[in-house]
């Protein structure tokens, strides 16, 4: 299951394994390792797929033909993606950005805050936690600390907007 | 003190709401024991060996009567008839019923208390001096600071889901209360030029690998705080071992990657990021900063007639006095310790009539403000000296008027086997019997300060490794064993015990530390030289030659 903030959506984004053959258009999913040659193919929407161990900062002369970013989750409870996200992020990528794996509804909005845009969670998570609880995820918690990346305010700014 | 806004009521209303959602999406089966365990820990809620255990975060220790009362009321209502303060400056209630926590966290948010974060891998309470807006040198009140860094770590997006648990200590005085160097991040609060701001330390810690941390910036500007730590977390949160949970905390990092590394890549993350959306607005600094105000202390005479009558006529109101006070800033006034650490009692528990009897004297006679120590006291940071008799009166009747702050029987203990899922061997029975073999307070006073700490297993939250004597209780094939380690020191001059050699057997212990004190007290030079500068003077070998002699 693929879904945003609206719900689930449709994925564009055909999977590139790394013995398939690159399209001439269309869009694409690349492997890391694939991207060098993946860029030569002027007509394809590009996207990268990386695993959780891979640096951010090597992506960044690619950002300028990376229209989604999907980071690996191996598990909703290994962290990593929230920083790279937000690394990447920092280091100016504006493209869309997708979490990838068994992440769990209760982490939508951090997800979010982070700068993903997207989550595409396998079959036995979307059984158990269908699109309906990750919408209403997002409006349990209203209140942040933290600005994120979502363009919301934080309770620092109610605060002051507020006359505190 | 902080006071909740209707922003930090609705936030902890909105998280207690979730919890409740969450236990619901357990039981329907929309989430997996697996994904419910860190969800609930996030809540402070434990599986422990007999029973769940909720920890209640106070943050960096400091709480009021009202607080201290409602502590009381659920220790009483939903548990046992206690609770049991920690190393954290948290307290932690052993036997709730699952079904009773969301009351428990309903009652809590009454008195702008909550239990989040108080375990799981995220940033867990940050803590701070006992003594903070008391001591006479300090730079400012680091509460301020505490504060910023609770809301700025509560929930934060990045941060939930860590290689394992960071803790944050910050302290603003040179002589260390905190443990600051055995935690994740210590803050320092310093000045430097006329600007105040901050050093920072990395990577100490506990836990089965000891470490004491490494100055990660001499000084840092105080705007910069919260860009920095963001940057300090996400370094580890990217590159912490996830391969083993017992080599996952960020002491591990910098011990494997190197200071300079970490350093190098934190400032790279600091300079790349917006650190104006991340630091706190000087208005909401402001702000806070308002509720730290020294509080009006009326002018009270230091000569006060009926103190010194008091000193003169009662000698154990004057032994309690002497060892359980600490100056105070403003003439007339001390901060004073109420020890939970009675004769062959449990270290750092208190019954809810015990929780009574210090919430209302802290309401009467001290500015309605209480402090947890580290060391699992609690402080009444501000008695004048006309008021201490009745306030003295007042605990001897709850039986909290143990005249030992950082003696012989201050015992720090984790609650070992009796409680713990992880314990390898009994702790809290080890402290009483130490206590009980030192009850005398006269030999208590000889001896002098001596900090005893006791951890019921390798990951240490007794923090035997930074105790004077420290104690490891181990399994060996089914029979608990004890490492004793000496010359442990969790303050300023920070270090890690040494071990004295093989372990030795439950019913040995009292009997090992003495002889381990009284060969301190022949090796003395004079009785004013401490445990700890003895030790360092002569060495393990006396120690070692007295336990192990044939």
């Amino acid at each position: 299951m693929l879904l945003d903030k609206s719900g689930e959506i449709e994925d564009h984004w055909p999977l590139i394994a790394d013995s398939d053959e690159l399209p001439d258009q269309g869009y694409a999913l690349v492997p890391l390792a694939r991207l060098d040659e993946a860029i030569e193919h002027d007509r394809v929407y590009l996207g990268a797929r990386m695993p959780n161990d891979a640096e951010p900062r090597d992506l960044i002369h690619y950002f300028g033909r990376l229209g989604l970013i999907s980071v690996d989750f191996p598990s909703f409870a290994d962290g990593r993606g929230f920083s790279i996200a937000a690394r990447l992020r920092d280091l100016g990528f504006t493209g869309r950005m997708r979490a990838e794996g068994p992440v769990i509804a209760d982490q939508f909005g951090y997800l979010l805050a982070c700068g993903y845009d997207e989550v595409a969670v396998p079959d036995d998570v979307a059984v158990r936690q269908p699109a309906d609880q990750w919408i209403s995820q997002l409006s349990r918690v209203s209140l942040a600390y933290q600005r994120g990346r979502t363009g919301r305010t934080s309770v620092l700014d109610q605060r002051l907007s507020a006359g505190h | 003190m902080y006071r909740y806004d209707e922003f930090d009521r609705q936030f902890v209303a909105e998280r207690t709401a979730e919890f409740r959602a969450q236990v619901a999406r357990r039981l329907d089966g929309s989430l997996t024991e697996d994904e419910f365990k860190p969800l609930r820990l996030m809540n402070g809620l434990y599986l422990q060996l007999h029973a769940y255990m909720l920890r209640v975060a106070i943050p960096y220790g400091t709480l009021d009567s009202k607080q201290l009362r409602m502590l009381a009321h659920i220790a009483e209502k939903w548990d046992r008839g206690y609770g049991h303060f920690t190393t954290r400056q948290n307290i932690q209630f052993n036997w709730p019923k699952l079904s009773d926590v969301p009351d428990i966290l309903d009652a809590l948010a009454e008195v702008e208390m909550h239990a989040i974060q108080t375990s799981g891998n995220c940033i867990r309470n940050t803590t701070s001096d006992p003594y903070a807006g008391v001591a006479p040198k300090e730079v400012e009140d680091p509460r301020i600071t505490a504060e910023l860094i609770r809301q700025w770590s509560s929930l934060h997006p990045e941060f939930t889901f860590l290689g394992r648990k960071f803790k944050i200590a910050v302290t603003a005085s040179k002589t260390d209360r905190v443990a600051l160097r055995l935690h994740d991040i210590g803050v320092q609060i310093v000045r430097k030029d006329r600007e105040t701001g901050y050093r920072i330390f990395v990577g100490g810690g506990m836990g089965r690998t000891p470490m004491i941390s490494h100055e990660l910036r001499s000084f840092l500007p105080k705007e910069d705080l919260l860009p920095y730590l963001e940057a300090c977390l996400r370094v580890y949160n990217l590159h912490g071992r996830r391969d083993n949970k017992y080599k996952a905390r960020i002491k591990i990092l910098i011990h494997e990657k190197g200071i300079g590394a970490y350093r190098e890549e934190v400032e790279a993350d600091f300079a790349s990021m917006d650190r104006s959306t991340i630091a706190a607005p000087s208005e909401e600094v402001a702000r806070i900063a308002a509720y730290f105000a020294a509080p009006d202390l009326e002018d009270r005479s230091a000569e006060d007639v009926s103190y010194h009558r008091a000193l003169k006529t009662d000698p154990e109101f004057a032994m309690w006095v002497e060892r359980n006070s600490f100056a105070h800033r403003e003439a007339g006034y001390v901060a004073t310790t109420v020890s939970l650490k009675p004769t062959g009692g449990v270290p750092g528990d208190a019954t809810s009539e015990q929780m009574r009897a210090i919430a209302d004297l802290a309401e009467r006679y001290s500015q309605d403000e209480l402090r947890i120590t580290h060391e699992q006291n609690i402080v009444l940071p501000h008695v004048a000296l006309g008021d201490l008799y009745a306030v003295y009166r007042g605990l001897r009747g709850s039986g909290l008027d143990a005249p030992n702050k950082g003696l012989v029987t201050d015992i720090i203990a984790c609650p070992g086997l009796d409680y713990c899922a992880l314990a390898t061997a009994r702790s809290i029975p080890v402290a009483q019997a130490i206590s009980n073999r030192f009850a005398s307070t006269r030999r208590q006073a000889e001896i002098g300060p001596l900090a005893i700490k006791i951890s019921g297993c390798i990951n240490a939250c007794g923090h035997h490794h930074v105790g004077a004597i420290g104690i490891l209780g181990l399994d060996k094939a089914g029979v608990e064993s004890y490492q004793i380690t000496l010359g442990g020191d969790a303050t300023e001059t920070a270090a890690l015990g040494e071990r004295t050699g093989p372990g030795f057997g439950y019913d040995e212990l009292p009997g090992v530390v003495e002889k381990i004190v009284d060969t301190y007290i022949v090796q003395r030079d004079g009785d004013r030289e401490t445990f700890l500068q003895t030790y360092r003077r002569v060495g393990m070998q006396p120690f070692r030659e007295a336990l192990y002699a044939a």
